[in-house]
């Protein structure tokens, strides 16, 4: 599965860096082969909108989830229409990020399993991390937490919840 | 680190003054100047610049007189009014919106970056700064103060200091949005005028919107202790906390004329004490 | 006849000195005040006008008719504003309206046809009178960017009302971005406010430098005025720059303006100072 994480530096061991719409790369790596690829964010040029512009740019590259310290109304209102997962208060290196990511996705998405949001599908059990992680099923489609319904949700549900690292 | 921005809902009400004299009282910081339309700061401060950067704000349109055959099509389209008569884009009324580069049938315009501003990174006897200016008649939509707040974060870690002091620009706009987003804390400056009360709701809205603690100082509060009283008491209804009042003294003008921080330039007069005070109140509130 | 009252600083009083004036013509011209300060206008609190009629500053965005969109993505590209989100695997296409200019690029380039305009309300404008005094006010809603456009809208709205003797006092924005551009181009006259102060020096130098692009008639009113600030004194002499007026830094002025009444109205002299001021204006332009 390809997910985003955004980081200060081109490389797995720099730091995430916390803003997305702002931050200085983008590392779009495919969890199952840890290929991954470094991106120069192109929306640091942009007078505004840089949030959605973001987005696109990681749409574009077929990611399923971005990992990343927090994002703003605009870049969460696009991606969410995208069908992305956000999940946020990640630190760490871009490394951390990832392994962690891959070890709450343990087991298998059952194929099919996607619809509006299902992108939570990997989760397992208690799945979902970050803030409001809720207590998904590891299906993601439903909406514990006050979240958007994508496991990885924005509310205050009792799942891992409080941030990973 | 505790970052904080000093901002005000309208020019003209102290903001820098305090900022200066907080970059003299606070141990250990780094400042950011994000007031690029009309930095006033470094006069205080005496910034020796180290490090210059060139600023790309907007991309403008640019018609290359050899490839145009005067169509007419992109001053048609430009809602701008930005292209003249003899197809010469005019940088001040161009949007870069890209609409005439696009409808050029002949392709003869296309968008080119232009050095908008700048950005230093500076020392100063307090520490060191990093700060920027707008060119005139660029537009200031936050993006050179997201460049400076970046690079005094990057300066401020590295020399892991324990503040990082914002001079935020006036006003509630995108700059100020820019300043403020993803804070813990902002320190708003008002005087005691009839718009005073009602420009400090506007920014205290604002700074609620981004999820960051206002604290407030009346500044000059003796020039209408009636207007400082009725300020004093909305505070609790808006949610923003009182850091403090600063009376109306003529030293601060004399020590802005000497071109040095009131705190440095009159450590004893009624103006630095207050500032003194309010300083030590909002150290206790943050560190808490 | 179009005076615009400008500073490179916020809070020298260009207020002040604007509200003033119209208090001292109003009996002898038709004035207008016009304050363009649109993100926030605060001459309101001097003249305080019977207002008469409010309407809406409008902007137009784009809207999609999802029937005949294909999700190509064309809109999205050819934005500069990043104002438009098109993502085709969920089909789903929206407009971001305040981060959208209303340059029309998107509906230009459709292959479609499917994007229309529909305009927008970016803010309010005030018509009203006082004393003989007309009174224009842009105020743009928090949140947007459209700055300049506001301003054009009001300064528009009073070319369609004012007949030529009319004098126009434009109340410009602080600073020397693009709306301060925009207020000051179409002026007869600029007035530049400043105090003794190295901020104010800085400032002003940086607006002075507009002004002469513009090739505008100027003239500096110095506010808050104590002697013994030699630089700005040195650089008024060095630029030649006609000073019209100073108003002198006296507490009692400050607490008047405090207490919304503005320079002109507290004292008379003041009031005949301004209006000897417009004619020493009037006779330069002319």
């Amino acid at each position: 599965m390809k997910i985003a994480v955004t980081s200060q530096g081109p490389d797995l061991n720099s730091p995430v860096d916390p803003r997305f719409g702002r931050c200085q790369y983008f590392i779009i790596i495919d969890t199952d082969t840890m290929e991954y690829e470094a991106i120069s964010n192109p929306a640091l040029n942009a007078t505004g909108g840089a949030g959605v512009q973001a987005a696109q740019l990681v749409v574009s590259k077929g990611v399923r989830a971005v990992l990343t310290g927090e994002v703003g109304p605009n870049a969460e209102y696009a991606l969410s229409s995208a069908g992305v997962q956000i999940i946020r208060g990640v630190s760490g290196t871009v490394l951390d990020a990832v392994n962690f990511f891959k070890t709450q996705a343990t087991g298998t998405v059952p194929p099919g399993i996607q619809g509006p949001g299902g992108f939570g599908g990997g989760m397992g059990p208690g799945g979902g991390f970050g803030p409001g992680g809720g207590k998904g099923m590891g299906f993601g489609g439903r909406r514990r937490g006050k979240g958007r319904g994508f496991g990885g949700g924005r509310g205050r549900g009792a799942g891992r919840g409080k941030g990973w690292f | 680190m505790i970052e904080f921005a000093i901002v005000s809902g309208k020019g003209g009400t102290g903001k820098t003054t305090l900022t200066a004299s907080f970059a003299v009282l606070a141990e250990n910081k780094v400042i950011a100047d994000c007031d690029v339309d009309a930095p006033d700061l470094h006069l205080l401060l005496k910034p020796e610049i180290k490090q210059k950067s060139e600023f790309h704000g907007m991309k403008r349109a640019y018609i290359s007189k050899d490839e145009c055959i005067e169509c007419g099509i992109c001053r048609d389209k430009c809602r701008f009014d930005a292209i003249s008569e003899d197809y010469v884009v005019d940088p001040i009324s161009c949007e870069g919106c890209e609409v005439c580069s696009y409808a050029c049938p002949v392709k003869a315009i296309e968008m080119r970056d232009t050095v908008s501003g700048y950005w230093f990174v500076s020392d100063t006897p307090y520490g060191p700064m990093v700060h920027g200016i707008l060119e005139i008649g660029e537009e200031n939509s936050g993006k050179l103060v997201t460049v400076i707040r970046k690079q005094a974060l990057f300066v401020a870690q590295k020399q892991n200091v324990n503040y990082l002091i914002v001079d935020g620009p006036p006003g509630t706009g995108c700059p100020v949005n820019s300043t403020l987003s993803g804070l813990k804390y902002t320190v708003i400056v008002t005087e005691p005028t009839q718009s005073g009360l009602h420009d400090l709701e506007r920014i205290v809205n604002l700074a609620h919107h981004f999820n960051v603690r206002p604290f407030v100082v009346i500044n000059k509060y003796d020039i209408n202790e009636e207007v400082s009283l009725r300020i004093k008491k909305r505070l609790d209804e808006i949610r923003a906390n009182f850091l403090g009042s600063i009376p109306f003294d003529r030293t601060v003008n004399a020590a802005l004329k000497m071109g040095k921080p009131v705190v440095e330039f009159a450590p004893e007069s009624e103006a630095s004490l207050a500032v003194k005070e309010i300083w030590e109140r909002f150290k206790k509130s943050v560190l808490s | 006849m179009k005076i615009a009252v400008a500073s490179g600083k916020g809070g020298t009083g260009k207020t002040t000195i604007a509200t003033s004036f119209v208090f001292a013509l109003r009996s002898t011209y038709d004035v207008v005040y016009a304050d363009l300060d649109v993100e926030e206008p605060d001459g309101h609190i001097f003249i305080n006008p019977h207002i008469k009629k409010e309407e809406l500053i409008t902007t137009l965005v784009p809207r999609v008719v999802e029937e005949k969109c294909t999700y190509c993505g064309i809109c999205q590209k050819v934005c500069a504003f990043n104002a438009i989100f098109v993502f085709k695997n969920t089909r789903k296409i929206s407009v971001l309206d305040e981060l959208c200019k209303g340059c029309g690029n998107c509906m230009y380039n459709c292959p479609e046809s499917a994007i229309y305009e529909i305009p927008r309300a970016i803010g309010v404008l005030r018509y009203g009178e006082r004393d003989d005094i007309e009174f224009y006010e842009g105020r743009l809603n928090i949140g947007e960017i459209m700055t300049t456009t506001a301003i054009s809208y009001v300064k528009e709205k009073i070319d369609k009302h004012i007949e030529g003797d009319t004098v126009v006092v434009f109340d410009s924005p602080p600073g020397t971005s693009c709306p301060m551009v925009e207020s000051v181009k179409d002026a007869d006259f600029v007035i530049l406010v400043t105090e003794p102060t190295p901020f104010g020096l800085f400032d002003l130098k940086m607006a002075h430098g507009v002004i002469k692009k513009l090739q505008k008639p100027y003239g500096i009113i110095v506010n808050k005025y104590e002697s013994g600030f030699k630089e700005m004194e040195e650089f008024f002499d060095r630029e030649n720059i006609p000073v019209l007026l100073k108003i002198p830094f006296e507490r009692s002025i400050a607490e008047g303006y405090s207490r919304g009444i503005t320079l002109s109205l507290q004292d008379n002299s003041w009031n005949e100072k301004f209006k000897e001021l417009f004619y020493r204006i009037k006779e330069q332009i002319q």
